[in-house]
């Protein structure tokens, strides 16, 4: 019996230190590991979970440093990926980081629109078509429900609609 | 004219107790004429007709009451003459469910002149008896009511048509009672179609157990003996009259997913609309009616009833001596796949193929569910070859991101899976509930990768203006140390152009 | 967990089965089985049912109020019962009572309820308990009664004596257990072949009979006539029961051929033991065996092949039942790499 529990014994420290090892050992590919999380956030780059933009976003999850829970564009589904992908445990989404969503889209009431630009400049995916002094409209094929584009507008025209199809 | 042997059984499906029998003992019988009609404009999930009328406006029967609009609507007419009294817009019952759609009221006036037969109601080009079809107001008559000349049109040319008249769905008969009476004007239609398609061949799938409609139609297509025109039987199994399985079985091809027959070259057509094509092409009358099955032991007399676009279902229900309990539970379309009806009050549509009247007795109970024992008798069942406990359970656990590779939108939603779990779980209503989470999700992940690119593209554009910028203020600044030539030069330019943008603001410089 | 969200079903039919309806199609299966096994082996597998049973339902009903889950829907399913039926007739006739009672328990509450109740347990719950109180208690599980006929002591003692026992763990008479029990004939066979014993030797005696095991062979005969009745009745599917047996009798086949004095008959292999019983009745449970055509084959396959591994090479005369729970851990993989092509799909 003796003979069995040490042979166990030998085996499980050698197999750890040859887990160990090959950890530290084997290239470990950064770059290709912040895709891999990229690509489950939504990207539509609102910063709504408080980084400048998806990538930043990424980087500081693979690094530890954010929650799981900041993007609410993103959702359950966001979270439930980035729980498995990352090895922690889900949670509710955190409510206080806005509520930005792929299901509204941004509208410019032409009527109050001064062509000021602002708007046009803040948005993070080109969206708003416009120069200035003259009127700007939102592309909706193109919008993401960001949110960027309303604090910017010093004349408070543009509103969020739910979006069709 | 030979038997198309063998054909080869789709995977799946069940043999249900078809319960035609208690609708096909009598012939088809007319509807008397409704004191008012409700026409609705739109009858399909698509545009509707573009209304042609106004109230106090006399029509005759036949007339145009919605002319064809955009693409995709097809024209309603009057079904018997009288005035339109009203417009309504109110739910109507058609193709997938219920929705609201714009109605024309008419109360009937008994004139019903005959459809005036011109020469020219069939023109010589495609283009032209295509919207000549589409201004007949024919739409498929299978149950979901979709254009024909949109159909037929798709594409400039067809391998196949396929003539449906399996009606696998218990209950329903009208199709069956159809080519009992009428198979001539239908192999008549098939030829039409085979024109307008430019098919090489005609298959028409009946089911075996329509033994006299079977002998009707291969009669008929014997005399017309048109080689091009083959009568195929189907074994009884439900459903094999679904598009897919039709395809499946009649050319052992498959569909691919998320496409349809019309894309790879073969066109499916009910019997019933290839014989209202024939009516209008051979007498110039545009689709004023339709045979409802009215049907199910909550009747009197169950039976198979020619009634016009428009009639009141409650109409139709007294035609065939009213309802024995008025409890009974109303539904369009088949036990499997039709809609229950809140009541009798709705309007006959192109798609409305049968009604149904369960008694109370026979109504379904909701039955609680039990947990899945996995027995896989719903993969068995199961004509899409999906896998429905596996579906339901990542649409009941909210992992909708396997649904797609687990085919959800492959799902025909026949039903035939309910009826075999013997935990009794509603698995198509939960199928039917995650399609629409389905198709949001896979919009946020297009528009996810798009707005990534975009992004992308943007941060390079900025890069590059900044670049661009640098470039001119290093280029400026040289020019500013050089010699006082230059200086004076590059000073007068920019001069010029805040003067030029002063007198014109609006000039894009 | 969250509640079941109410979807009234579309179809306007009622379903064509239920559970209750199959679990009690597969007890009936299983009377004609059970008759024959009294009539060789005595009453004690009926005293042991009727224990396992009431065992099965009072840990079902604990664990279910422990978990708060409604107590009606779950007790009145039958698949407590079909546990506790197949426990009978796994375990040998003469036991004290709290044998059967603690294996059905355990059946249930580790083998079923711990997973989330029915339809959500990885191993065969019937097996999860034979097999711990196999483990746990050696001595009793190898003591089994002779058969009718074969004028052993022990053969026909009669229903007071296995009611006795049961519950006194005393025989009447002050006979001593080990005067009345025997090992099977599979044991035997083992013992003897570990002594270096041709099969000749050994599978003469009263206990033996032209292809199995006295008694065993007409009870596995109406097992498996009871288990093709569930075939005709399209319970089961053919795909696991032709996969077990044939993933049983190749090998015992081809090593019969190769040594007949050593390696038992095929027939042998079949009639002996619970081979039949584990084919029709205790593989095809649907819960733990794989969902796809493919995958079924496979894991009949592997329960065929490892019962006969366990038979002939390992440590118990029996291997069906670590054959199924080993299976069992392979089933999600299977059916991952077995999954059928959509309609469509390429």
């Amino acid at each position: 019996m003796a003979a069995g529990v040490l042979t166990l014994a030998v085996l499980t420290v050698a197999l750890a230190a040859l887990l160990l090892l090959s950890d530290r050992l084997l290239p470990n590919d950064a770059d290709a590991a912040v895709e891999r999380i990229e690509r489950v956030l939504p990207r539509i780059q609102c910063g709504q979970c408080g980084y400048s933009g998806c990538r930043p976003y990424a980087e500081a999850l693979l690094n530890g440093t954010a929650a799981i829970n900041l993007c609410p564009p993103g959702g359950e589904a966001t979270v439930r990926a980035l729980a498995k992908l990352l090895g922690t445990e889900p949670q509710a989404v955190a409510p206080q980081q806005g509520h930005a969503s792929l299901d509204q889209i941004a509208t410019i009431d032409e009527t109050l629109c001064i062509g000021c630009n602002l708007c046009s400049r803040a948005c993070p995916v080109d969206a708003i078509l416009g120069i200035p002094q003259m009127m700007h409209t939102v592309i909706t094929a193109h919008c993401t429900g960001c949110e960027l584009c309303l604090p910017p507008c010093p004349v408070d025209c543009i509103r969020l609609e739910p979006r069709h199809g | 004219m030979a038997e198309l042997n063998p054909v080869r059984p789709f995977t799946g499906g069940l043999r249900l107790p078809p319960n035609k029998n208690l609708s096909t003992t009598m012939p088809i019988t007319t509807l008397a004429r409704p004191q008012r009609l409700c026409i609705p404009l739109a009858q399909h999930a698509g545009p509707p007709a573009r209304r042609a009328v106004s109230i106090g406006a006399s029509v005759g029967r036949g007339d145009p009451i919605g002319a064809t609009g955009e693409h995709g609507s097809v024209a309603v007419h009057a079904s018997h003459s009288g005035r339109i009294v009203a417009l309504q817009r109110r739910p109507i019952l058609a193709g997938n469910g219920l929705f609201d759609a714009d109605c024309v009221i008419l109360e009937t006036d008994g004139v019903d002149a005959p459809v005036a037969r011109t020469d020219q109601h069939w023109p010589d080009t495609l283009a032209a008896r295509l919207a000549a079809i589409a201004a007949a107001g024919i739409a498929g008559l299978g149950g979901a009511a979709f254009p024909t000349h949109i159909k037929l049109g798709a594409h400039a040319r067809y391998r196949t048509l396929i003539l449906n008249g399996a009606e696998c769905e218990p209950y329903i008969s009208c199709d069956d009672m159809l080519m009992r009476t009428h198979p001539d004007s239908i192999i008549a239609g098939a030829l039409i179609m085979l024109d307008l398609s430019q098919a090489t061949q005609c298959l028409i799938a009946i089911e075996r157990d329509k033994a006299l409609a079977l002998e009707k139609m291969q009669y008929a297509a014997a005399v017309r003996a048109d080689p091009r025109i083959v009568i195929v039987p189907l074994p009884t199994i439900y459903p094999a009259g679904g598009e897919r399985q039709l395809v499946e079985s009649l050319l052992a091809e498959e569909v691919p997913r998320g496409r349809h027959p019309t894309d790879i070259g073969v066109i499916c057509q009910n019997i019933g609309t290839a014989h209202a094509l024939a009516r209008f092409v051979s007498d110039g009358e545009p689709l004023l009616s339709r045979i409802v099955t009215v049907t199910g032991l909550g009747l009197r007399t169950p039976q198979n009833v020619e009634a016009p676009i428009g009639a009141p279902i409650s109409a139709l229900l007294d035609h065939c001596g009213g309802l024995v309990d008025p409890r009974s539970q109303l539904i369009v379309g088949g036990n499997m796949m039709g809609h229950p009806l809140p009541n009798a009050d709705y309007p006959v549509t192109k798609a409305t193929n049968c009604i149904v009247a369960l008694p109370l007795a026979e109504a379904v109970k909701s039955e609680p569910e039990r947990p899945c024992i996995r027995c896989g008798d719903c993969a068995d069942a199961c004509p899409a070859r999906l896998l429905p406990q596996e579906l339901l359970r990542a649409a009941r656990s909210d992992r909708s991101e396997l649904l797609t590779g687990l085919g959800l939108e492959d799902c025909i939603e026949c039903g035939c899976c309910d009826v075999v779990c013997p935990s009794h779980i509603a698995l198509t209503a939960s199928f039917r509930a995650a399609k629409p989470g389905l198709r949001q999700q896979i919009l946020h992940q297009q528009l996810a990768t798009a707005a990534a690119q975009r992004h992308d593209r943007r941060q390079a554009r900025l890069q590059r203006s900044a670049a661009e910028a640098d470039a001119r203020q290093q280029a400026l600044q040289q020019a500013l140390a050089a010699d006082s030539a230059t200086r004076r030069t590059v000073i007068d330019a920019a001069v010029a152009r805040a003067r030029k943008q002063r007198n014109d603001p609006n000039a894009l410089t | 967990m969250p509640p079941v969200p109410s979807l009234t079903p579309i179809a306007h039919i009622g379903p064509m089965t239920s559970v209750p309806r199959v679990m009690l199609t597969v007890l009936c299966a299983l009377v004609p089985a059970l008759i024959v096994y009294v009539w060789y082996f005595g009453w004690g597998i009926v005293i042991n049912l009727l224990i396992a049973v009431a065992a099965a339902l009072a840990a079902e009903a604990t664990t279910l109020i422990m978990r708060h889950r409604e107590l009606r829907p779950a007790l009145t399913d039958g698949s407590a019962i079909v546990t506790a039926a197949l426990l009978a007739f796994a375990l040998p006739p003469l036991l004290p009572w709290w044998l059967p009672a603690l294996a059905a328990g355990i059946a249930i509450v580790l083998g079923k309820q711990l997973y989330g109740g029915v339809g959500a347990n990885l191993f065969n719950p019937a097996m999860v308990g034979y097999v711990v109180v196999l483990i746990s208690f050696p001595v009793e599980m190898i003591q089994w009664l002779p058969p009718r006929g074969s004028d052993l002591p022990g053969a026909d003692i009669g229903f007071v004596a296995h009611l006795a026992y049961a519950f006194t763990a005393n025989l009447p008479d002050d006979q001593a257990i080990d005067a009345v029990t025997q090992a099977t004939p599979l044991d035997l066979t083992k013992l003897g072949l570990a002594n270096m014993q041709t099969l000749a030797e050994i599978q003469t005696g009263p206990l033996f009979d032209r292809l199995g095991g006295r008694g065993w062979l007409w009870t596995n005969a109406w097992i498996a006539l009871g288990g093709l009745y569930l075939l005709y009745r399209g319970i089961i599917r053919w795909h696991i029961p032709v996969a077990v047996l044939l993933g049983l009798l190749i090998p015992a086949f081809a090593l019969y051929l190769v040594d007949a004095s050593r390696f038992p008959s095929p027939a042998f292999h079949l009639f002996a033991g619970a081979a039949l019983l584990g084919a029709f009745f205790i593989a095809t449970d649907p819960v733990t065996a794989a969902t796809t055509n493919r995958g079924r084959l496979i894991y009949g396959a592997g329960i065929g092949v490892l019962t006969y591994a366990i038979r002939t090479w390992g440590g118990y005369p029996e291997g069906l039942a670590f054959a199924v729970l080993l299976m069992n851990t392979s089933v999600p993989i299977i059916d991952r790499y077995t999954q059928p092509r959509i309609y469509g799909h390429e």
